[in-house]
């Protein structure tokens, strides 16, 4: 299954050490245990995909790595050294940067105004010091296009957008932000093909300039066609972590379903799922 | 849109955007267009001494003294949150203010910046519960409209021995250089000038009709530029609009929400703090009920100013026309045959026309329908 896949795969160094190593972590919310000692790390440069039901946790560990929750135990390091992310400020400064599934975008506002929230350019200094717009406009319109979307306007409300359009803005900005990791939830879940075959290209280029990529996705296709090592999690526990042509698609697809047999619906749906 | 951009070809799926339908957009718009309808209706109905300068002046002074308030509350609404508690903050700063150089007989270069920093503590610990408890700042603010008007009657009776009123301020900042800022008229030397040369009107002793202008209006004018300035040009105001759009999305994408939204409460009450000190020392005395009810007209006159309830949406230039629409009605009913009592039932159809107006913008812009 590993030849079908148009990228190149260089062996994500298995000597390197990781950007980010995440160890036991567990997140209680109230009475609820969404995650039971999790263990994980991502390298520069490899596309690390964590995959695994609806509500197996995914979304909860990503935000415990990109500083919206803070874990109940378990330790984070950030190149080696101990982190605690005390909000999704500090971890964009540390150049992580997180396409969240939900997006974090806000409707009423422009769509650069969106590209650029918490971190905008700003010019002159002193008293006159702001926000510096043409250039905001300028970039947010030329990255929108690199992935394959010609915005109307560059002022146009995120609310007025379609919901790939939206995706991709989040994408997009992950992307232009992401310095040594980006993050990626279920990214390409609105995307038509075409935007779809951009991301998927996207994902393997910052990879290959060196940025550690988590990805997550319901595709086995989509994970296998960029992932180099595929961590299954399953009601806040890892089944474990695979390299690339270590698994075959059908062994994932499985783990990905709670290693509940799927045959029987394979079965009855012809082989398409 | 700027046109130094490389344009790859006209989208063929968007169809020019006619000037009205961009105009459409501004939030400011409805508050523009309510000047324009009460500056007609005035035109028509009232004395023309309305809209001589005396006139204006006249109704600019009520107007500038809301509009404070209201640009402060203006900015807190975009930022998703409101403040009741401003008009009893007039009071409470105001008491602050009139106990710091009455009875103490400070000088103002140190009252008016204790007053401030008194005012913007006070506010700080209104966003502080706010964002701490989760509880909604309606709520939240309501307890303090009670709390400091009520620690403003005793407060006020402590220091004065058993009134409600507090006088002598005028005495106490007499000969301070301070004063002129924050009392009086500025410009005088401009409108004596004029007067000299009969350019505007005078009494018969040659003295100018309008010995300057009002420093509260100085004060609006200035606070409603910066205002805009900040929202429009600067990272902070970008965050503030992000904030009152969606809290949770605005902090994921790594907006210090929180600091922002405490900012904006002290930014409030510091509005609050001026419009007390300039009023003080106009009227050389503090009472307790200085400010009454000032909270739900700066809301109102941000509502018409093109903000919206839910936050995210609105402008400080909006607020600053609300304001004005709010003092051409008080003022110019008194230039009219109409009966003064009159303006509650215009200010509430306005709000009514604001808020449904408002909705439909909101309706526009974010393509729902
Ligand atoms: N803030 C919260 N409070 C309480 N429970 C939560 C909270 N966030 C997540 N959970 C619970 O934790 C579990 C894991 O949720 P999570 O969103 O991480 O799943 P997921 O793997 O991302 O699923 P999906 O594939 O559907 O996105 C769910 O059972 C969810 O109900
Ligand atoms: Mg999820």
């Amino acid at each position: 299954m590993t030849e079908d896949s148009k990228f190149h795969h260089g062996d994500p160094a298995a000597t390197v050490a990781p950007i980010v190593e995440m160890k036991n972590i567990e997140k209680h919310f109230g009475n609820i245990i969404a995650l039971a000692g999790v263990s994980f790390e991502v390298r520069p440069g490899e596309c690390h995909c964590l995959l695994g039901d609806n509500g197996a946790g995914k979304s909860t560990f990503i935000k415990t790595m990109s500083g919206v929750h803070r874990p109940t135990k378990g330790e984070i390091l950030f190149e080696g050294r101990h982190m605690n992310f005390a909000s999704p400020r500090d971890a964009m400064e540390a150049g992580i940067a997180t396409v969240f599934q939900d997006l974090a975008m806000i409707p009423l506002m422009s769509v650069t105004r969106n590209f650029f929230m918490g971190r905008e350019p700003t010019k002159g200094s002193g008293p006159f010091k702001r926000m510096d717009v043409e250039r905001m406009n300028a970039v947010t319109m030329e990255e929108m296009r690199r992935m394959g979307i010609a915005l109307r306007a560059p002022d146009q409300a995120v609310g007025t957008l379609s919901g790939g359009e939206r995706q991709t803005v989040a994408i997009a900005r992950a992307v232009y932000f992401g310095a040594k990791v980006l993050i990626l939830d279920e990214p390409t879940s609105a995307l038509g093909v075409r935007q779809t075959s951009n991301v998927l290209a996207t994902i393997d280029k910052v990879r290959k300039q060196g940025v550690g990529v988590v990805f997550i996705s319901h595709n086995v296709r989509h994970a296998l066609a960029v992932g180099d090592r595929f961590t299954v999690l399953n009601r806040g526990k890892t089944l474990g972590t695979a390299r690339r042509g270590e698994i075959t698609p059908e062994e994932l697809q499985d783990l990905m379903a709670g290693g509940q047999e799927l045959a029987q619906l394979e079965g009855s749906l012809g082989g398409t799922v | 849109m700027s046109d130094s951009m490389p344009q790859p070809a006209a989208d063929e799926r968007l169809k020019t955007e006619s000037f009205g339908a961009r105009l459409m957009k501004r939030p400011e718009l409805g508050a523009i267009a309510g000047v324009i309808l009460v500056t007609i209706f005035f035109l028509v109905t009232a004395d023309p001494a309305m809209f001589t300068l005396s006139g204006v002046i006249n109704f600019m002074t009520p107007a500038a003294q809301l509009g404070i308030l209201a640009i402060g509350a203006a900015m807190l609404m975009i930022g998703g949150e409101f403040d009741l508690s401003i008009g009893s903050m007039v009071a409470f700063a105001g008491l602050f203010f009139g106990a710091a150089t009455v009875t103490f007989g400070l000088p103002l270069i140190v009252a008016i910046p204790a007053t401030f920093l008194f005012a913007a503590l006070v506010g700080s610990l209104n966003g502080f519960i706010v964002i701490r408890s989760g509880l909604p700042s309606f709520i939240v603010t309501l307890a303090f409209l009670f709390i400091l008007r009520g620690l403003s009657l005793v407060g006020l009776k402590l220091a004065t021995g058993g009134s409600t009123q507090l006088r002598g301020v005028r005495d106490a900042v007499e000969g301070d250089p301070l004063a002129s800022f924050f009392s009086g008229d500025a410009f005088g030397g401009v409108f004596a000038w004029l007067a000299e040369r009969g350019l505007v009107e005078t009494f018969r002793n040659g003295a100018p009709k309008v010995p300057g202008i009002p420093v509260e209006i100085i004060w609006f004018v200035i606070i409603a530029a910066l205002a805009t300035w900040v929202l429009l040009r600067t990272p902070v105001g970008n965050w503030i609009f992000a904030a009152g759009g969606d809290a949770n999305a605005a902090t994921n994408s790594g907006v210090p929400v929180r600091k922002v939204k405490v900012g904006l409460f002290m930014v409030t009450a510091s509005c609050a703090a001026l419009v007390a000190i300039i009023t003080v020392m106009d009227a050389g005395s503090t009472d307790a009920r200085r400010g009454f009810m000032k909270e739900f007209e700066a809301i109102i006159a941000a509502v018409i100013g093109g903000c919206l309830l839910t936050g995210g949406y609105g402008s400080a230039i909006g607020a600053f026309f609300g304001a004005i629409i709010f003092g051409m009605v008080v003022i110019g009913l008194t230039y009219t045959d109409f009966d003064q009592d009159w303006f509650q039932v215009f200010l509430g159809g306005m709000l009514l026309l604001a808020v449904l107006f408002n909705n439909a913008i909101r309706k526009r812009v974010t393509g729902e329908r």
